[in-house]
């Protein structure tokens, strides 16, 4: 039985890849809609106010897993059987991160003083311009620290994408397992790789967080 | 689309709903309860204990907190095997929450103990309260009720990812699932139901948090400030 | 001389506790009129109401034309002709002292960036700000903020100014400076509306004084007049307060 060795260690290298590039697309499409629930959220229309706070709810209480496995079967009744599982994996880690950035930017643009707000209009700005040239420049600031520690439960979180058979980290050491079985090396291997994609983006996130309770002070 | 969604199927599996609910909710209670114990003592190593506590304390939180529950329990269910004890799924997956639960939660109380006041230790001093007794009503108590709502959300969160035990097969609502689904081939209304249940386990245990805390923390229920 | 602003029988509570009871009265152009009374009196938010932060339930206000008890109010052309100036300052601390200035111009305005900054400039002298124009908020003290916080009302260039209680946030010391510039403005022929605690200030500058009390006008007199009040509640309040 052959054992743990380079070429296994190669494939988790090309496993990562896919981790990172399965987070990039939860990131950037996590961000945009969950931007726009930001938004509804703060809206001053109710009914909008009403269903992104439904939308979040959901999200938020469903487990991943579950998550992955609606769409995935989801698109296979719809039709879409031939979908790469990249799809269904970026789709559902999507939503995930919407429901999650949506709620964490809501709480940094109503962290920005109501003043600021009152002060904008008062210079006959429109809601627009007092959203985009007022409030959001300092709601961003408050915002990275605690989306990029978001960044490492989406890394993480990537993980359940080899529930639907999709190749990154996880799912690579599963195949190396099961055709070597020796989990402790391999879990550990991927372990390893996991911390050092997520440990220098927690300590960032942690260092931008010191830096803006300093600037508070 | 001609698909002809049918949730009829799945009644005859209401008594393994049920149990797998059971599981989920046990394995919850039981890390929620282990993971909060020891993560306070952990919290109060890394504030006070000695300097190769700290660090040890400190390496494990980060461990945990930087790679995916997955793995850990992966880890913990082949790892146990390696060091040739026999467990069975579930009491891995419990021991794998509970590692994983035991970081997030010493995370928190520290951050609840840091914002403690260094003047509210020096009146329990000079009010002649030994260590023991300033930890516990000084410093940990108003910590806990500060953090409270924090824990609830981490808590939840953990009752929602114990749906990735289902991957060695303890036999909790995710695994009932998996399973109803490949003998129905109703995969699609097998998830929708059971993402519904856990959507009413979230709510339920939320409102139950929020029972508890008014029950503990009386302070809170006496000026009415939300939890 | 027709009135800039004209308060007609203002009603305006909040909840059960009635903070406006009638209030009537007018500014005409070039004026300076300056409200005061115990905390809790209804002045702030008077002045509030003239530029609809708040809503009023009864009676009508007029303001350059804009009447603000209507729905069809336009307020962005409103707030074009009503600069106000807040207690807390609420300068954008994201952006410098001459940032600060320029943004309304350049984006409600549509002014060039580069006439934007010389206007801006401007009024930065005015204030006496000049050498500041690139210090964000935070590098600046109290009074220097509330002086920017001016400045950048005054580059909207709007017809009526208000100042809700622009000094008492500030230092002794620092209050002068702020004031001077206030001083300048009513000598320019700005017309003011402000509430205030500052009696010498009132006395000096103030064509009208309007004391509040119990949400209504309890007595208005020429700021010229203010040791001499009429009715003893302002007697009383001028006297604690000297």
């Amino acid at each position: 039985m052959p054992t743990f060795g380079p070429q296994h260690l190669w494939f988790l290298l090309h496993a990562a890849g896919w981790t990172l590039a399965l987070s990039a697309i939860a990131f950037l499409g996590g961000g945009l809609l969950g931007f726009g629930v930001a938004l509804a959220r703060i809206s001053r229309n109710r009914v909008l106010r009403g269903l992104a706070s439904a939308y979040v709810q959901v999200v938020q209480g469903t487990p991943l897993l579950i998550l992955l496995f609606m769409i995935y079967f989801g698109l296979a009744i719809a039709g879409f059987d031939q979908l790469p599982a990249l799809i269904a994996a970026g789709a559902g880690l999507t939503i995930y991160a919407s429901g999650f950035l949506g709620e964490i930017w809501r709480g940094c643009i109503e962290a920005v003083p109501k003043t600021q707000w009152e002060a904008a209009e008062c210079l006959a700005m429109s809601p627009w311009q007092r959203l985009t040239k007022v409030v959001l420049p300092q709601a961003m600031r408050i915002a990275t620290a605690p989306t990029v520690g978001f960044l490492v439960q989406i890394v993480k979180n990537t993980s359940l994408a080899s529930v639907i058979g999709f190749v990154e980290l996880s799912q690579a050491g599963k195949l190396i397992n099961n055709s070597i079985f020796q989990p402790f090396v391999i879990f550990v291997t991927v372990a390893i790789f996991y911390f050092v994609i997520c440990y220098p983006l927690s300590a960032w996130s942690r260092g931008l967080e010191r830096k803006l309770n300093v600037g508070r002070r | 689309m001609t698909y002809q969604f049918d949730f009829a199927a799945l009644l005859p599996y209401w008594r393994e709903f049920a149990a797998g609910v059971w599981l989920t909710l046990q394995l919850s209670a039981v890390a929620t309860v282990l993971g909060f114990v020891g993560g306070a003592l952990c919290a109060i190593a890394r504030a006070d204990g000695p300097p190769w506590l700290k660090r040890v304390v400190g390496a494990y939180v980060e461990v945990i907190r930087n790679t995916p529950l997955l793995v850990q329990i992966f880890l913990v269910y082949f790892g146990i095997a390696v060091l040739g004890l026999r467990v069975d799924a579930t009491m891995a997956a419990v021991l794998a929450l509970v590692v994983n639960v035991v970081a997030y939660t010493c995370e928190i109380m520290r951050a609840g103990i840091e914002s403690i006041h260094k003047a509210q230790i020096e009146a329990g001093e000079c009010l002649g309260l030994n260590r023991r007794q300033i930890y516990w009503h000084v410093v940990l108590r108003p910590a806990i009720e500060r953090v409270y709502p924090a824990l609830v959300s981490q808590y939840v969160l953990l009752m929602l990812a114990s749906s990735i035990c289902s991957q060695i097969s303890a036999e909790e609502l995710t695994a009932v699932a998996n399973r109803i689904q490949s003998d129905t081939f109703r995969s699609f209304e097998t998830y929708i139901v059971v993402g519904l249940v856990y959507l009413a386990l979230s709510f339920v245990v939320r409102w139950a948090f929020w029972g508890f805390g008014l029950l503990v923390f009386t302070r809170r229920r006496k000026l009415g400030t939300a939890l | 001389m027709s009135a800039v602003v004209k308060l007609a029988n203002v009603h305006k509570s909040f909840g059960p506790l009635k903070v406006l009871d009638g209030v009537s009265f007018e500014v005409g152009r070039g004026e300076v009129v300056a409200l005061i009374g115990q905390s809790g009196s209804g002045k702030s938010t008077a002045l509030r109401c003239i530029n609809a932060l708040e809503t009023i339930e009864e009676g009508a206000i007029e303001v350059c034309g804009h009447a603000i008890h209507e729905p069809t109010l336009d307020r962005r052309a409103l707030r074009l002709a009503v600069g106000i100036v807040f207690q807390s300052y609420n300068l954008f601390p994201h952006l410098t002292a001459l940032q600060n200035i320029m943004l309304a111009p350049t984006c409600v305005k549509g002014v060039k960036r580069r006439e934007a900054r010389e206007l801006a400039q401007d009024c930065l002298a005015r204030v006496g700000l000049a050498e500041k124009a690139e210090h964000y908020p935070e590098q600046l003290s109290g009074g220097q903020q509330q002086r920017v916080a001016i400045a950048r009302s005054l580059a909207m260039q709007p017809q009526v100014m208000l100042f809700d209680e622009v000094t008492s946030a500030l230092d002794p010391q620092l209050t002068g400076e702020v004031l001077k510039v206030m001083e300048d403005l009513a000598r320019g022929g700005m017309t003011m509306i402000l509430v205030t605690h500052e009696m010498g200030f009132a006395r000096r500058v103030a064509g009208t004084v309007i004391y509040m009390r119990q949400g209504r006008v309890w007595e208005a007199l020429p700021g010229r007049d203010l040791d001499h009040p009429r009715t003893p509640e302002l007697r009383d309040f001028v006297g604690s307060g000297l």
